[in-house]
């Protein structure tokens, strides 16, 4: 066991606190189809930590929090007036949201330096992020607002599931659909305002996203995705946040935003069912069982044209047969050793098991057939 | 030229070529990528920096626009897996490219050119003083011919391809049955985008650029429905807001990049609020006429409905309006004045009786 100093305990401690909040939380926007909204949420709270600031002139971490969740919430609602009052799409509302408000908090935090008694030293901070500025009353700050939005959302959890699915069927329902949206976007705010000083507005969107999209390769059930996700943003924060502390000279949030993506990468791959490499081979598989099945059924096809079904038909007939006569040889090798053809003068013959497995899918064939054709007739009599 | 000067022309053309692919992005509804590109191309741009030291390099545009297109590759290819959907692959490929970006940076660039807030925001303030010299004689700065040159490439493929980018962009169903090759002209746009990101790069910055390139071409869309009245527009929005985020910024002693985005911003706003059709008090204006013109023919029909009967001298009183259809004082008497003004109505101190065209509307309003 590695001892940790207190201070990377603490970086550890506030990185993993703030990856689960926004893995859990952004597995909900992820799913909503509103990825791109937390990247628009995260810069338009940079002028609202500026702003804070420059009101109140104190760093407490909890008024720098306060000004950049109200400053994202403002620009969520920026986007939406954008979006239902004009017919500027939904992605260049966001666009102009997260790029205008970000360039607002530079004009505040350049106005800032500008002034002769400035001891902004340290808001800076809040574009890449620094894990290593991590002190005790910034991990309890994060680790309240985090409980605070977790237990939120566990407690209307019925209500976000149905909202997540099917909105139409919440509202007929009688669910108040506008405020439990308005509720969903508020915790995100949450989510992304604590990992703003470790992570920085400009790749908070990834903590947001990447978990969520790694978990969702590994499980069909949403409390599955979103227990996962809180995993995998914990694991990415704090492993990140210690390669960065320890590691000389390389900010926080790239760090905890590579590790997320490797997060990403290996699921993507290796993911059981959905997996890129599961799903080759299945398709080696599948693509397999079907050369094996057409090649027996070819020889049926022959024995039925011969009058001994057991006489022998050599390899280049069958290989005229197929579109791929190159696995044939094979193909024909695993069907003798599956003991369903035999190899007799330099040719290949059914053996009885052989022959009791063709006509078997021979019929199979004749009764999807018919399925087929009926399902074709009754689809075209129902209206 | 003064170096004031020189810094504005550079901004002003700097925000003409992003207005002008941006507008084919907000068009095509992909403005995300243009965020997403900015951001990606950073490896690329390290990488052709610690080759050549010169951030006005041209091996930097190639380097990006190569970036830019295998970004959007990437992109697209990811939500071909359909393990995530299309906004979430754009949400994954761009922050983790950027982050390599700036762990290259960090790591071995400390202190150059090129450091971590410099990605962030350009500074136009230095922008004029690397010089294109020639023979010794200065040419003026070298940002201003890079993005000279930029500007000049997307001016001649958009009048050279116009055809074939407004087809796709408006239906591309259509642009491949006519063999225009929709998804040819969609990777030229993007190493185009890509090649303004960084010709833009030091200048406005990863993030700023996506201001230049959104917000003026979406005023102008409020603002206009014909393609080329948008182009130009827009070019026109973002010059205008690269000049005043200028003197905003020396005003108050603030980041210019900064300023110039927050102006394209105020502009975009403004068009959003006052654009003469699709702008909201435009939207007001209209409801509220439309609202009074309603009422002006529920009063008609009120007052046929009561005309020659025992009671109209009770019904066809200003004041009863109030009562039986439940408007307020104020609204009755609005409501009254436009039939009046039409001509439909003739009041004669508190009672109103219709006129023959106002019979002949109430009939019509009536029969609808």
């Amino acid at each position: 066991m590695i001892e940790l100093d207190y201070t990377l305990r603490t970086v550890a401690l506030g990185a993993a606190v703030l990856g689960l909040s926004s893995g859990s939380l952004g597995a909900f926007a992820v799913l909503r189809g509103q990825s791109l909204l937390g990247d628009a949420i995260s810069h338009a709270a940079l002028p609202g930590v500026a702003l804070a600031f420059l009101l109140t002139a104190s760093k407490a971490p909890l008024v720098l929090v306060v000004g950049a969740g109200l400053a994202g919430w403002v620009g969520t609602l920026c986007v939406s007036a954008v979006v239902e009052r004009s017919r500027v799409p939904y992605d260049a509302a966001l666009g102009i949201v997260l790029s205008v408000f970000f360039g607002l908090g530079m004009v505040f935090l350049t106005y800032i330096q500008s002034q002769p008694d400035a001891s902004q030293a340290g808001l800076d901070t809040f574009l890449f992020g620094q894990a290593a500025a991590l002190v005790g009353r910034d991990v309890v700050t994060m680790a309240v607002l985090g409980a605070v939005a977790l237990v939120a959302m566990l407690v209307f959890w019925k209500e976000f599931k149905i909202l997540l699915f099917d909105p139409d069927f919440a509202a007929s329902q009688g669910f108040p659909v506008r405020a439990l949206d308005v509720g969903l976007t508020t915790l995100l705010v949450i989510a992304i305002v604590i990992g703003l000083q470790t992570v920085g507005v400009v790749l908070m969107s990834a903590l947001i996203v990447a978990p969520a999209a790694a978990a969702r390769q590994w499980t069909d059930r949403l409390w599955g995705v979103v227990a996962l996700a809180g995993f995998f943003g914990a694991l990415s924060g704090a492993s990140g946040a210690l390669l960065s502390a320890t590691g000389a000279r390389v900010p926080t949030g790239p760090t905890i935003v590579l590790v997320a993506t490797l997060v990403v990468g290996a699921s993507l791959l290796l993911a059981p069912r959905r997996g890129l490499v599961a799903a080759w081979a299945r398709g080696i598989r599948n693509r397999r069982v079907l050369r094996v099945a057409g090649t027996l059924e070819d020889l049926y096809t022959l024995a039925l044209a011969h009058e001994d079904v057991h006489y022998p038909h050599p390899a280049a007939t069958l290989q005229t047969m197929t579109a791929r006569p190159e696995a044939v040889g094979p193909t024909l090798d695993r069907l003798q050793r599956q003991g369903l053809v035999e190899p007799r003068d330099d040719a290949w013959a059914l053996t009885a098991r052989g022959l009791a497995e063709a006509r078997r899918l021979a019929r199979t064939r004749a009764d999807e057939h018919d399925a087929v054709r009926l399902g074709t007739e009754a689809g075209g009599s129902t209206p | 030229m003064t170096p004031q000067l020189e810094i504005q022309l550079i901004a002003a053309v700097t925000a003409a070529a992003c207005a002008l692919v941006g507008a084919f992005l907000v068009l095509r509804k992909t403005a995300m990528l243009s965020d997403a590109i900015s951001h990606a191309i950073l490896p690329g741009i390290v990488l052709a920096y610690f080759q050549t030291e010169n951030l006005n390099s041209p091996l930097l545009l190639i380097a990006a626009a190569g970036a830019g297109v295998l970004t959007v590759g990437a992109i697209e290819a990811l939500g071909q897996t359909r393990l995530v959907k299309q906004d979430a692959a754009i949400a994954l490929v761009f922050p983790a490219l950027f982050s390599i970006g700036v762990v290259l940076i960090s790591r071995f660039a400390s202190g150059v050119h090129l450091d971590t807030d410099a990605v962030l925001l350009g500074d136009p303030a230095f922008s004029w003083i690397e010089r294109l010299t020639v023979g010794g004689r200065d040419l003026g700065p070298q940002s201003l011919w890079l993005m000279g040159a930029v500007l000049l490439v997307v001016a001649a493929f958009i009048a050279l391809f116009y055809k074939e980018l407004k087809i796709s962009t408006f239906d591309a169903a259509l642009a491949g049955a006519l063999g225009l090759a929709p998804a040819a002209v969609h990777y030229a746009l993007m190493s185009l985008v890509s090649v303004v990101a960084v010709g833009a790069f030091d200048v406005v910055g990863s993030i700023l650029v996506v201001a230049l390139m959104i917000a003026p071409p979406a005023a102008a869309w409020l603002l206009t429905d014909r393609l080329p009245v948008l182009l130009g527009l827009s070019v026109g929005l973002g010059v205008a807001s690269a000049v005043s985020g200028y003197w905003l910024a020396r005003l108050f002693d603030v980041s210019i990049s900064g300023a110039m985005a927050v102006m394209a911003g105020v502009l975009f706003t403004a068009a959003f609020a006052f654009a003469p059709d699709r702008g909201l008090v435009a939207q007001a204006r209209r409801r509220a006429r439309q609202r009074i013109a309603f009422a002006e023919r529920m009063l008609l029909v009120h007052l046929l409905h009561h005309e020659h009967t025992p009671e109209a001298d009770r019904e066809c009183r200003v004041s009863h309006l109030q009562e039986h259809l439940h408007w307020a004082p104020a609204f009755a008497s609005r409501a009254v004045r436009a039939a009046e003004r039409g001509g439909a109505v003739r009041r004669s101190g508190d009672q109103l009786a219709l006129t023959d065209t106002g019979r002949e509307s109430a009939r019509r309003a009536m029969v609808e």
